[in-house]
């Protein structure tokens, strides 16, 4: 849910959009957002599984710090989605394990 | 590989970062931040409330404020500050291993500053590691950053300045605090944000701790129970409250990796979050010419990390003779004393008492090692 009301800070301007891909289905995020809080606001709160149990990981500490949030992004595994801004057109995949690179595609 | 040569590099662009670029580029020194982040400023512009304290503080003024202030100043002074660049080592000679739009290039300096800041502790208990479990500062940046709420029915973990922040500035945000839970039998920050939240009805549960998160690939329900007087949790006395995210607020950690690969020597000092850098009254550490200033020097807060800031920009500046000594210490001084001020008061004597054992240590250490005060 977007913050986009608040008694302290400004409304939040949400015109500028852009579109990003999770697991191939079309998000809508802000320009200039962490990943993170774009696929949060999509509901999506387990972004990879652990390599030896399976278990699912979301955000932790959300600076960049503890990488709980690293996602295969644009086919590069562990980018930490807490930091990494969105940009039209990106594709994140949830991470399984450490994740592999993917095949690489004109950018 | 590309080396840049500068007179002071500082490493981290936050509260205590760019208050010192600010005082040393301002002296004359050509100064460098650098910081991974896209936006520069640390924890400032989180923090959505009135600072406390004297006028000297900013009592009363909105952390995003100082931190726009902070900005400008800096900009004002002629520092360079680096974005988007990661410090990924530092050599024993303080030299820098960066990456700076991919490529990975050499800071030379003659004096650096480490103003790395501090990162959030994380508690262990069955279901923890569910997404939905999240650091109190995660939470804070999600809605006051990036303008995303987190979870919509929230239970807090730990009753410090921070939880019971948070907690408010969450529900400013448009979600509900289930439940503040402190394992202690009285609360750990100030009584009047504690306030603020038992006015809105938030219900906050001292000798009490969360034992469960319950969920399969998130969290769907916290379990929690009241505690005895050895904080062990006592059976028959759990409830399941309807969350959909755990905030841990218990406590932060010095971010050291840096100051670990220079070579600096430590002391390990509990109320300041754990192993913190030995330093002198102008915030030199065991390696000479590197500095330390905020919350790598024992977790504080930002009024702090903005004094020790200053006090290190103008002692790095101050010893390659941009200031006259005189001058230095004189405004040194001054800022220790506002230090002192901060340190002070129910709350601040714990943090005063731990800068002194930090001080001590470092002059046991220089005396050990028969070098010169």
């Amino acid at each position: 849910m977007r913050v986009v009301d608040h008694p302290i800070l400004d409304k939040l301007d949400t015109s500028n959009t852009v579109t990003i891909y999770y697991n191939d289905q079309p998000i809508t995020a802000l320009a200039g957002e962490p990943i993170a809080s774009a696929l949060i606001n999509a509901g999506i709160k387990a972004f990879r599984t652990t390599a030896r149990r399976g278990e699912p990981r979301g955000i932790f500490c959300a600076i960049g710090r503890c990488t709980d949030c690293k996602m295969t992004v644009d086919g590069v595994p562990n980018v930490r989605t807490c930091v990494c801004p969105v940009r039209d057109g990106m594709h994140v995949t949830h991470q399984e394990g450490s994740g592999t690179f993917e095949k690489k595609e004109s950018v | 590989m590309k080396i840049i040569e500068t007179d002071i590099a500082i490493v981290g662009a936050g509260a205590a970062g760019l208050s010192a670029a600010a005082e040393a580029a301002r002296a004359g020194a050509k100064v460098m931040v650098f910081d991974e982040n896209r936006l520069p400023g640390g924890q400032l512009f989180k923090q959505i409330h009135k600072f406390f304290g004297s006028h000297d503080h900013h009592a009363g003024i909105r952390g995003y404020q100082i931190g726009r202030d902070l900005l400008s100043e800096v900009r004002d002074a002629g520092a360079d500050v680096r974005l988007n660049t990661i410090v990924y080592g530092m050599q024993p000679d303080k030299s820098l291993g960066i990456i700076c739009d991919g490529k990975s290039c050499v800071v030379r300096a003659e004096k650096v500053i480490v103003a790395a800041g501090a990162k959030e502790n994380y508690m262990a208990f069955p279901g923890s590691t569910l997404p939905g479990v999240m650091g109190a500062g995660a939470a804070q940046t999600m809605a006051n950053v990036n303008r995303v709420l987190p979870g919509e029915r929230i239970v807090m973990i730990g009753s410090g300045n921070v939880g019971l922040i948070v907690s408010y500035q969450l529900m400013q945000a448009g979600a509900e605090i289930l439940a503040l839970v402190e394992a202690a039998p009285a609360i750990g920050g100030y009584g009047v944000h504690a306030a603020k939240l038992r006015r809105a009805g938030v219900p906050i549960l001292v000798s009490h701790t969360v034992t469960r998160a319950i969920g399969s690939d998130k969290v769907e329900a916290a379990e929690i129970a009241q505690v005895d007087e050895h904080f062990q949790p006592i059976p028959g006395t759990e409830q399941i409250l309807p969350a959909d995210t755990i905030c841990l607020a218990v406590g932060l950690n010095p971010m050291t990796e840096l100051l670990w690969m220079s070579g600096c020597r430590f002391t390990y000092i509990g109320p300041f979050g754990g192993h913190v850098p030995l330093h002198d009254a102008c915030l030199e550490t065991t390696v000479p010419g590197l500095y330390v200033a905020g919350d790598i020097t024992g977790v504080e807060e930002a009024s702090s990390a903005m004094e020790e800031g200053r006090l290190a920009g103008i002692a790095a500046a101050c010893s390659l003779g941009f200031i006259p000594a005189a001058e230095a210490e004189k405004r040194m001084e001054m800022i220790r004393h506002r230090l002192d001020t901060l340190r002070s008061g129910s709350f601040g004597a714990v943090r005063r008492q731990s800068k002194e054992k930090q001080l001590q240590a470092m002059q046991d250490y220089r005396e050990k090692e028969g070098l010169a005060q």
